[in-house]
């Protein structure tokens, strides 16, 4: 019974996960038009894009290869399973220990580098636009990533999320480093997912456009593909911040149905204030030139280096 | 022991077939044959030796008074497996790529030579084989990167190979001179039981610095190594890059951690910071290159930068007593080291077979050749995969391991430690980052896109030995990454005998997952990662296909509406890197562009130049270079003395040289 009911909770975990995204960037798009006063498209309007697209022929360049066609499908497991990895309302669930925050981020790695090389298949200078500007973003927002993991692992003494989601919810209080930390994750999230001011998610301008100018090429079910691993990639962040900087509700070595339904509501009332707040910043500021995206990111990298050093000098900050 | 030193004799015999008077052909495959079949034979003898315990030989040769010391411990045991491991690949692969040589006689006799010396240099247990087996293995290598020599740039990398090689050799005899001391003791066993002083340690460890550190090409010593590397044929390469790099790495190990005694806190500093150092400038000079192999050989220097940092933390933790921790950092160095080895080498085999069957090594002049070699990119893919530190694959395993010692040094009580180590490990981790970014420009230039070059449009397959070599290197950095525990457990004898500490036993965990110091603390599980994204791709992809369309249709890529565009339009290698270059170049490298427009009214075209400096280069060789020619020319009046002056010189040395005597003596 006890393996059965983690395996079940295990899977519900990812099948919620898979979900429950494209509903938040439904919920993101919609409170975005509701505060510029707009009608917006209905919460549900991501599923059913996904299923058109599901439906859809795939066109295919004349010269793409191979890793074009496969790639959708790295990116999409390889972002599905770390998300599955983050505790959303259960911590501890069956096969959490088999990857930590490090392993999560280089998951998330691994789609890039095959989003990024999918881009530069098709030898369009879209595609390399993309890529080219993916990379450079990538290559500051990883490393403060890692320090950001950096400062957290210290703070928790692991880096498994669900024992550092145990011991912010017991034993964590206010702290200088996990401060610096959450400005530098808040920032490096909206760099992952392609936000304002990194990126603008609804544009297909060649001077702006990032994520876009990497997928231009896709269509059909691969297109809905790399759809689907944003919603989760989007989704991925707000439960990885919402585990280690509010981690009430989580149920901890659970038991009882009325205990999950509980950490569900709590998970999704999550979910919603993250989506409130991911919406009004949206609508408060201004894309950045392209050049200037690594000052910002420069600032997390440097905030989560100033956390682990605090650290280092006293376990007490 | 025995088994070991007839195979490195036969190797020295397998030259042989090189010189014979047989056919081009026949000598090629006598010479790789045997090298492989002894090299194999070799690495299963070694990887026994981890566990066993130690061995040792005295041979008649050498200095009459010393004889020929050799001694087979964990330590030598684990740098002979991965050594004769990727001569093993490596010979394989030339039992195909070596046909295609030009002048196959320039490379064949010094091949075997090279080989056998680097095995010496693990084997070698005191200060003069060590040095003179350090010599031949230079030489040899020198030998092989000259066998193109008539190209211009060969000669320059062959020279200044032998002057960055005999000053590191020059280096390691001052460092043994000092640890042998006064009496002369220079067998290996003799030197351990010297105590040092401080001041002398400190200078010993300058000295090793120097000499190891320039053979693996720690910056700033790397100058030679991205001139040297590429320009050697592939499977040499190959070889430098994946082996002769880590017996540099042995060197330093096993006179830092071995020969020096107990050590003091303060040696890990040079280390941490050079290992940081080169880690970050190694890939950002990577991420500058156009040329496919000094890419690679660029991210060598990068690599080293991180197995020496590791190599500092342990040091670090050794001598502040913490030995699990020093056992974690040491066995993530040692890891790191055979990962290397085995994604560097696939790497090199994969460029061997672009130049092979393209004669371009310029990224700006390939591209779209995965069409025209799918089982060579995909084996590239792969250790692209590998080197960029992504999971299921072997290099995430053990950069992990290297991230978990990191967070374990705040133990260090030392304050000098406690800031500079969170800066070591930013530097990691930006190298990490780049990696990735340096190797998808480096798979997605060569492999994807369209044909830049008529060359590239005609590539053919590589032949069968070359890719089965190139699949065996990707099948063993799948197989280490799923299963690391294996290879982790492997290396714990070694870490016993060098920080008398091990890490917990890998195999006995659950499902195979890795657990550095406990469960509650980190775990990684290669296999089940590896399990999650199988499935996971293969229940989307059946899904998909089963329930919404598996229909395809082919059409032009979008072009904006401006057709013909060619492959000139694609991105090239340059303009990928031109983001990173303004962010990072600017500072670290000095790297400006110039727009040259044309006046109004002109029709000539717009120009835009970069510019790349190696500020290494430009502020400690170029001055040095010009100090020795001005004290050359200085000297240079010298010749032209009367015999007068000549006399009185020699008498002021004499005169000299007595009151020397009579002061110290």
């Amino acid at each position: 019974m006890g393996v059965i009911a983690a395996l079940l909770m295990q899977f519900g975990q990812m099948v919620l996960v898979l979900v429950l995204a494209p509903a938040v960037t439904g919920l993101v798009r919609k409170m975005k038009a509701r505060l510029q006063r707009r009608v917006g498209p209905p919460i549900l309007q991501p599923y059913r894009d996904l299923r058109r697209l599901f439906g859809k022929d795939v066109v295919l360049a004349d010269n793409s290869s191979w890793l074009f066609r496969a790639a959708p499908y790295v990116i999409f497991a390889a972002t599905w399973v770390a998300a599955a990895l983050i505790p959303t309302f259960q911590t501890g669930l069956l096969f959490s220990w088999s990857g930590d925050l490090i392993a999560i981020v280089a998951l998330l790695g691994l789609a890039r580098f095959f989003q990024a090389a999918a881009a530069l298949d098709t030898g369009t200078s879209f595609g390399g636009i993309g890529a080219s500007r993916e990379l450079m973003i990538a290559s500051l927002a990883e490393p403060a990533m890692i320090m950001i993991t950096f400062t957290v692992a210290l703070v928790a003494g692991s880096t498994q999320l669900s024992t550092i989601a145990e011991f912010m919810l017991t034993t964590g209080g206010l702290r200088v480093s996990l401060g610096l930390a959450l400005v530098a994750l808040v920032i490096v999230a909206l760099a992952e997912n392609a936000r304002i001011p990194f990126d603008n998610p609804a544009t297909h301008l060649e001077l702006t456009m990032v994520h876009e100018a990497m997928v231009l090429e896709y269509s059909g079910r691969h297109l809905a593909l790399i759809e689907l691993a944003g919603s989760l990639r989007l989704l991925l962040y707000m439960s990885l911040i919402a585990c280690i900087f509010a981690p009430i509700g989580l149920v901890v070595g659970g038991t009882g149905l009325l205990v999950h339904a509980g950490a569900l509501v709590a998970y999704m009332l999550k979910l919603t204030v993250a989506s409130l707040l991911l919406a009004t910043f949206e609508m408060s500021v201004a894309k950045m030139r392209i050049f200037r995206v690594s000052d910002l990111l420069g600032i997390a990298l440097m905030l989560g280096l100033l956390g682990t050093l605090l650290l280092f000098v006293s376990g007490g900050m | 022991m025995g088994g070991l030193l007839g195979c490195v004799a036969a190797l020295f015999a397998a030259s042989f077939f090189g010189f014979l008077p047989i056919r081009r052909h026949s000598a090629t495959f006598a010479v790789y044959g045997a090298c492989f079949a002894i090299s194999i034979v070799l690495c299963a003898l070694s990887i026994p030796a981890i566990a066993a315990p130690a061995s040792s030989a005295l041979l008649p040769l050498g200095l009459p008074w010393l004889g020929a010391h050799f001694r087979l411990d964990a330590l030598a045991a684990v740098f002979l497996a991965i050594v004769d491991l990727g001569a093993a690949v490596a010979s394989f692969y030339a039992l195909g790529y070596g046909t295609h040589e030009s002048e196959p006689r320039r490379v064949l006799p010094f091949y075997p030579i090279f080989l056998a010396s680097m095995n010496l240099v693990i084997l070698a247990a005191d200060a003069y084989s060590f040095l003179f087996a350090w010599e031949l293995m230079s030489l040899t290598s020198w030998a092989l990167v000259m066998s193109r020599h008539r190209e211009a740039a060969t000669a320059r990398a062959g020279f200044v190979y032998l002057l960055m090689a005999s000053f590191g050799t020059f280096a390691l005899l001052l460092a043994f001179g000092i640890l042998a001391g006064p009496d002369g003791a220079f067998a290996f066993d003799a030197i351990q039981a010297r105590p040092l002083s401080p001041a002398i340690s400190a200078l010993v460890l300058a000295l090793v610095l120097v000499g190891a550190g320039s053979k693996a090409g720690l910056v700033p010593l790397h100058v030679w190594l991205p001139l040297a590397h590429p320009a050697a044929p592939s499977h040499v390469s190959a070889l430098m890059s994946g082996a002769m790099t880590k017996v540099a790495v042995y060197a330093f190990i096993r006179i830092s951690f071995d020969l020096m005694g107990p050590p003091a806190w303060w040696w890990s500093l040079p280390l941490l910071l050079l290992g940081g150092i080169t880690a970050a400038a190694g890939v950002l000079y990577a991420l500058m290159e156009t040329d496919l192999k000094r890419v690679l050989a660029y991210s060598t220097i990068e690599n080293i930068g991180i197995i020496f940092a590791a190599l500092g933390l342990a040091l670090a933790f050794k001598a502040c007593e913490l030995n699990g921790a020093a056992a974690l950092v040491l066995t993530a160095a040692l890891f790191h080291a055979f990962n290397h080895m085995l994604f560097k080498s696939g790497l090199f085999f994969g460029a061997g077979a672009v130049i092979v069957a393209t004669g371009e090594k310029d990224m700006e002049r390939l591209g779209g050749l995965i069409h025209r070699m799918p089982i060579s990119s995909g084996a590239f893919l792969i250790a692209c995969l590998a080197i960029a530190a992504l999971p299921p694959f072997n290099g995430f395993a053990s950069e992990w391991l290297i991230f978990q010692g990191v967070l374990v040094s705040p133990q260090l009580p030392q304050m000098g430690l406690k800031l500079l180590v969170p800066a070591i490990g930013v530097l990691l981790a930006l190298s990490a980052a780049l990696a990735a970014a340096c190797f998808v420009r480096a798979f997605g230039m060569t492999y994807l896109g369209r044909a830049r070059s008529k060359a590239a449009s005609e590539a053919r397959e590589a032949d069968r030995w070359s890719l089965t070599a190139m699949t065996i290197c990707a099948a063993l950095c799948l197989l280490t990454g799923i299963f690391p525990g294996l290879v982790i457990d492997a290396l714990q004898p070694a870490a016993l005998a060098l920080v008398a500490g091990h890490m917990p036993a890998q195999t006995a965990n659950a499902w195979l997952s890795i657990v550095p110091v406990s469960a509650s603390r980190s775990s990684y599980n290669g296999l089940m990662i590896f399990g999650f994204l199988g499935i996971s791709v293969w229940l989307s992809a059946a899904l998909i296909h089963r329930f919404a369309s598996r229909a395809v249709r082919r059409a032009p890529f979008w072009d904006c509406g401006y057709p013909g565009a060619g492959p000139i339009a694609q991105y090239s290698a340059t303009s990928l890197a031109q983001p990173l270059r303004r962010v990072f170049g600017s500072v670290a490298l000095g790297t400006y562009e110039e727009v040259e427009m044309a006046p109004p009214g002109d029709t000539a075209p717009a120009r835009l130049r970069r510019f790349i400096r190696d500020p290494i280069w430009d502020f400690a060789y170029a001055p040095l270079a010009g100090g020795i020619g001005w004290v050359a020319t200085l000297l240079n009046h010298l010749q032209y003395l009367t015999i007068r002056r000549y006399l009185s010189f020699v008498f002021t040395t004499l005169v000299l040289l007595l009151s020397v005597l009579a002061i110290w003596g």
